[in-house]
Parts: C-alpha cells; structure tokens; sequence
C-alpha cells in the first residue's frame, strides 16, 4: 500500500479543479458586509479624523476645496487651549473617570456574584431570576432613564424609602456636589491643601479632580451598575458553564472549601471571561451618551457632562466640529490605552518560584513513602 | 506567502473600490455653495420647506396654517416640519447642503451658523424692516449685518399667586417696585410650604438682578460680567437665598419656575410669557396676576428672548421665503400666533391691540422698553453655561469668584 500525502491546496494555483473561484464566492459573500461597514463606519471615521485635523466649519463638505488642514490645532484647543474648552474638557474628563472607576468594578462583580447565585444548581426557579437579572439589559437605556429621573427626584420614591429609615435624601439630579468633597466636608474640611487648590490639570484644579463623581453622577453609575449587570451575568454564566464539574470535584477531594474553590479553581479559568467584561465595561462607560442627552443634559453645574456628550455639544450646538471631532479621537486613544493596559494586567503569567515551591512534593518524602510501598 | 498576498491585495483593493464608490456617493450630497454672495436672492420654481422646533401642538398647528393659507394665496408650495431637536437637525442640513428654506434660529446660534456661511442676511430687504423693535433687531444682527426677522419675543415678569397674595394680607398696592418692597413680601409670604420668590438656577433669570443693579454681561462688545453692579446683584440673590425667602426651582423639587409656581411651592415667580400656557393647561386652579419686575439700584431692568425665521443661504428659492417671512410677521398674523401660543409679536404696529386683546399680561409688553438681551456673539452660549453651572452653587459660593471666570471666559470668547 502506498501512501501519498494529500496535494497541498495553494490559493494561488486554484485554475483548476473542484474549488476553482472559492476566493471569488468568499469575497462575493463577504462584499455585502464589508461595503456596509466601509459605507457606515470606517468611511465615517476616517472624515471624522479628517475634520478634527481641519478648520471645518459645518457647512458643505468637509472634503471641499475651502477646508484647510490646521494640525494639531484642535488637539491643543481642548487639552492646552486654557479656555472654556480646554476646562470643559478637562471637567467631562473627571466626571468620565470616576464614573468608570466605579462602575466597571461594581458591575463585574455584582454580575460575576448574579452569575454564581443562578448557577447553583439547586436554586428553584432560576429562569425566573436569570430573565429577572437580564430584563434591564433589554430594556432602553432611555426608557431607564426616565424612569431613573422619576425614581430620584427630591420627592421620589428613592428619597421617601430614604427617609423610612430617618435619611433626609439628597436631591440627586440637582445636586453638584461631589461625594468626596462631601465626605470630606463631614469631617470639617471644606477645602483642599494648597498644593492641590494651586495646581491645575486641563483648567481644573487637582482638588477639584478629587471631587468624587456628584451626587448626580452616582444616581447616573447606579443606573449603568443595574442595567449592565444583566449582560455581564450572562457572559459569565455561559464561561461558568463552561468549567468541567470534574475540576470541581478534584478540589473537592483535595480539601478545597468553596470559597478556595472559587478563587483558586473557578475565576482563573474565568479569566478570559472577565477579560471580555471588562474591556467591554470601559468602553461602554467610557463612552456614554444617551443617558446623559436624555437626562441632564451635564447638569448640574456640568457634574454628568462627559466627553463624548461634550464631543456632540461642541459640534452640533457649538459649531466647533474640529473640536468635538477631536474629542472623539482623543477618547479613542484613552479607550484604546485602557483596553491594552487591562490586557497586560490580565496577562497569563508564568507560575513564580514561591508559588511552584508550594506544589512541590518533598524528594525525602516521597522516597521514604515509595519505599514503604516498596515493603 | 502567495496565499496571503493575494488575499491582501484583494482586500485592499475591495476596500480601495468601497472607499471611492462612497466618497463620490458623498460628494454628489455634499454641493458646495448655493447662496449667493452680493446679496442678491435665488429664486426657481422650488417649494419651501419650514423647519420649526415647536412648543407643542397649538404652536404646531398654528403655524401649519398660517403656512398653508400663504402657500393657497402664492402658489407656491410650502411644509412644515416639525424638529425634535433642531440645533442638531440644522447643523445635519447645512453639513449636507439641503438645509430647509426656513427655520427657527435661536440668538444662541445665530452667530455660529452666519460665522460658517449657512445664513443668508435678508432683514434689510423686509417690507416691514422699520415695524419691528430695534431691540430685537439688534438681538439678530452680527457684525453689523441685519440677518433675520424676528418672529416673535417674550421677556420676564413677576408672576404672582393671587391667593397666596391675599393670605399673607397683601393689596394691590404691595406689589414691589423696589428691592426693599421684594424683600418685604418675598417674607411676608414665605411660609413652611412655599417660598416667596423661585426661579430657575441660571442666568436667563439671575441676569433680571443683574439688569437691575444697572450691570449686565457685554456692554458695547466689550465684556463687563465683573463689574460692581454685577457682585451687588448676586450678593443680593445669595442673601435671599441664605435667608429662604428667595430658592431656586429646583432646590424645592421641580424643574422650573412654571413647575414651582403651579404647584404652589413658590408664591411668586419671575418667568416670561410661555408660563401663561403651562398654567392654563397643566394648573387651571392657580389664579395669578402678571407684574413688572421691580426696579433695583439701576432701575428697571429685565431680559428678552426671542427667536427669528432663519433663511439658508442654500436655499434655492430665498424670494419666495423672504414673502413668506414677510407674511408671517405682520401684524395681522403675529396677532393670531399670539392668541394660539403666547409670546408677544415683535412689531410695533401690533403692540396697541395686543394691550387690548391682553389687559392682564400688559406688564410682559411693558418690560421691552427697558429689556437687555443675553449676550449673541459665537461662544457666548458656552460661556453663559458655564456661569450657569456656577450660579447653581450660589449661595455655597462667592459671587466676586463667579463673575471674574465669567469676565474672563468672555474675554476669551468676544476676543
């Protein structure tokens, strides 16, 4: 018998034979999709790098013979300007980072823990809880929103559960205050150290960065906390699912109690998982809009003004296209700095020394015992 | 590999032929031009398209058919459209070049869309030029160019609860003319479940104070937001704040002064004309009377806002826009658009019988003679949201601090 390898299929000799023109009717397929995203999207995007670079002002094409190229002059407008721009900027910049610092922790754990609890195989009724959990997510973030303004208005149902339990609620959507000022204020101290009032960072002064997010913005991150969770529950639910019961089993046998379990066994193989969860939590939260076009609008006192509202405004309200183009692109590159620094962190990292010393079985022992065996 | 390259030069090149076919698609949309220069109008066979951002249902309707009986008298075809969201909805039309012909433009925004072309300037060529009030003419000239007709104008009066008025013993002959007087009453008829005075938290109602002071923003181009009339107004604000005779709207849970008067939680408002809608259909219980603002250390002072009927400068049929225009602000017309929806006409020959046809809001017309307008230069909007971002924190804050970044900030803008 004689064998002979299969003939090595080579895209460019495809003259002949059963998968002539396969590359073709690939294309063919794939023109659809890829014109429609060339069309929408990266058509858009590149026009819309071309207007942050350019003196565009609004009317006409942007393409046309009369829009000059300015450089970086936009860039420098929003971040060195030293105007209401650049303090704008700054401002929606502080807002944006305390509404990410808090949500996207808070959200992929209370899923993470939403995905565990409707995992459990022996709790009753859990396709009541898991549509429960994922109903928000299905519903519109402006319909939530709406809802949201109701539920924390100064007379609203938020504030009357409040005082039930003797707390003068705050009156959330109206209030600037930021909760770390405040905190701060309980203590007695009103206003920062010299070194942080003196010092300023894009116009706004590093006591004022230390704000916190106000109380506007925390009704704005409990919102984005209950209405993300549900997504975020299903994606860890289908990795969880995904974790053999024999791994289980074997740390069971091994002496794990649950919560070694969980951390040991559990969330390292739901690694990718969470690495999805929360590149997709930054850019959802970096990038939120609609909630603020249909709530506040950035007030009060521009506490839920966040770049990519600021991006709109400037351009449709403002007719500074170069500048709220700008503002995207800058907003781009801090998504794209988080999502590769999250991606380092979560690196697989080799096992280190002190950690292989703990799984090493003593030589001497295993000698002793071998020869007991050996008996 | 061989493989590889093909693929990748398909790619590309597939990516190459989407591109251009786009951007031509694009730059067939896109015509650059349209309006004329030397100030001469088009003119064709076109429709005229309205695009109007509207206050509800009456003010829908009753431009509709103001729109169609002139479109039944020319000949020419016209509709109207209705934005929800017209700063946006504008900015789209004058990007792609097919604005509509007509539209509602805002003082805010006059300067931004004449800075890039968008407005044709037709107010020196109106029939009825001389018949509109210079206060509102200067309000849409930019750079000594008279750009629109104003279509309309409303400016801001004390509103006041009648019952409330009479509870806390008050006559006719309270009503406050002066600060002192405000202060009076304000706390005569501040009480555990309303406030004397409320108004909203920014400075389309502050800048009243300011007026009054004998201040104001931009004097002459020149920016004056810091000067000593400004801090006294503020001071005085924030005294009356502090005190609780005086809050802002929203620090007594509504979301503007109609809201707060209409459910009683302020005996006393200042508003402009739009509050006589919201209390006849949303608070028909609640009897007020309309009263002139009282005159502070500079005199009487108030502000106005009105909005005019922008024409694009691609339009393809301005002539007949500008008769359109010049239909819909006569006398006659702006008479039936204030018994539909409110605001007051913004010509002077209509002002006799609206007094008559409006004893009751007379004070509303009185305030024009001696009304200041918020500041129209490009990026002055920006600049009055972020003072208004400031006055929120008011009566936490210091009002020389407030108006010195908003001095400076105006610097920055009038250049």
């Amino acid at each position: 018998m004689s064998v002979t390898a299969p003939p090595a299929r080579r895209a460019g000799s495809s003259g002949k034979g059963i998968r002539r023109g396969e590359a073709a009717a690939g294309w063919l397929f794939t023109a659809p999709a890829l014109i429609i995203l060339g069309v929408f999207l990266l058509v858009p995007v590149l026009m819309a790098l071309w207007v942050s670079f350019s003196d565009w002002s609004g009317r006409g094409s942007p393409l046309s013979s009369d829009v000059s190229f300015v450089g970086l002059d936009n860039y420098a407008a929003v971040t060195t300007g030293g105007g209401l721009a650049e303090r704008d900027f700054g401002i929606s910049l502080r807002n944006n980072a305390w509404y990410v610092l808090l949500v996207v922790p808070l959200q992929t754990a209370l899923s993470l823990v939403l995905a565990l609890l409707v995992n459990r195989a022996i709790l009753r009724g859990r396709g009541f809880f898991r549509t429960a959990f994922y109903f928000p997510s299905v519903t519109s973030s402006v319909a939530i929103t709406v809802l949201w303004l109701f539920l924390f208005s100064t007379s609203g149902v938020v504030n009357d559960v409040l005082s039930w339990i003797g707390i003068n609620g705050p009156n959330w959507f109206n209030d600037p205050s930021g909760v770390i000022h405040n905190a701060l204020a309980s203590f007695g101290i009103q206003s920062g150290p010299e070194t942080l009032t003196a010092n300023s960072f894009l116009g706004l002064s590093f006591w004022d960065w230390l704000a916190g997010p106000s109380v506007a913005m925390s009704a704005f991150i409990f919102m984005a906390i209950f209405t993300t969770s549900g997504t975020f529950m299903l994606l860890f639910l289908a990795g969880l699912q995904n974790v053999s019961p024999d791994i289980q089993e074997a740390a069971m046998i091994d002496g794990a109690n649950a919560w070694q379990r969980f951390w040991y066994v559990t969330l390292p193989q739901l690694r990718p998982v969470v690495f999805t969860v929360v590149t997709l939590g930054l850019i959802g939260c970096w990038q939120v809009f609609d909630q603020i076009y249909t709530g506040t609008q950035g007030a009060p006192g521009k506490t839920t003004l966040t770049p990519a509202f600021l991006s709109y405004q400037s351009a449709f309200i403002s007719q500074q296209w170069g500048e709220g183009a700008a503002i995207a692109f800058i907003l781009f590159v801090i998504i794209v700095a988080f999502t590769v620094l999250q991606r380092w962190v979560l690196r697989e990292r080799k096992v280190s020394r002190r950690r292989i010393r703990q799984y090493q079985v003593n030589p001497a022992i295993v000698a002793s015992s071998s020869a007991e065996a050996g008996r | 590999m061989a493989r590889h390259h093909i693929r990748t030069a398909v790619g590309a090149g597939a990516l190459g032929v989407v591109a251009a076919l786009t951007l031509s698609a694009c730059g067939s949309g896109f015509s650059d031009g349209g309006g004329t220069a030397d100030g001469e109008l088009t003119s064709s066979e076109d429709g005229i398209t309205v695009l109007i951002g509207s206050s509800g249902d009456a003010e829908t309707t009753a431009v509709e058919e103001a729109v169609a009986a002139w479109s039944a008298d020319s000949g020419i075809e016209a509709s109207v459209q209705v934005a929800n969201d017209l700063a946006q909805q504008l900015s789209q039309g004058f990007a792609a070049g097919t604005p509509a012909d007509l539209f509602y433009l805002s003082t805010d925004a006059i300067a931004g869309f004449a800075a890039n072309g968008s407005l044709q300037a037709y107010g020196d060529m109106l029939a009825n030029k001389d018949d509109f009030y210079p206060s509102l003419v200067e309000n849409f000239t930019v750079d000594d160019t008279f750009y629109c007709a104003p279509k309309d104008f409303s400016t801001l009066a004390l509103i006041i609860n009648t019952a409330m008025w009479e509870e806390a013993g008050l006559t006719d002959a309270d009503i406050p003319t002066t600060w002192e007087e405000l202060d009076a009453v304000a706390a005569q008829l501040t009480t555990a479940d309303h406030v004397g005075l409320a108004f909203g938290a920014e400075y389309q109602r502050i800048g009243t104070f300011m007026a009054q002071a004998g201040g104001g923003l931009v004097e002459d181009g020149q920016a004056v937001a810091d000067s000593p009339e400004n801090v006294e107004a503020l001071d005085y604000v924030k005294g009356h704040l502090d005190d609780g005779t005086f809050a802002y709207a929203a620090d007594i849970g509504t979301g503007w002064g109609g809201e707060a008067f209409g459910t009683q939680k302020a005996a006393m408002v200042i508003e402009g004309n739009w509050i006589t809608g919201a209390m006849s259909n949303d608070y028909p219980d609640v009897d007020y009377v309309v009263a002139q603002l009282p005159a502070g250390p500079g005199g009487q002072g108030t502000l106005q806002f009105t909005n005019c009927w922008g024409m694009a400068a691609d339009s393809p049929n301005q002539q007949a826009a500008l008769s359109l225009v010049e239909y819909l602000t006569s006398t006659e017309q702006q008479l039936a658009f204030s018994a539909a929806f409110g605001p007051m006409p913004s010509i002077q020959s209509a002002a006799d019988q609206w007094r008559s046809d409006n004893p009751e809001l007379v004070a509303f017309l009185d305030g024009a003679d001696y009304a200041q307008f918020p500041p129209n230069q490009q990026g002055a909007s920006d600049v009055i949201a972020d003072f208004n971002a400031q006055l929120e924190g008011l009566s936490s804050g210091d009002s020389q601090t407030i108006l010195d970044s908003v001095q400076s900030n105006l610097e920055a803008t009038l250049g």
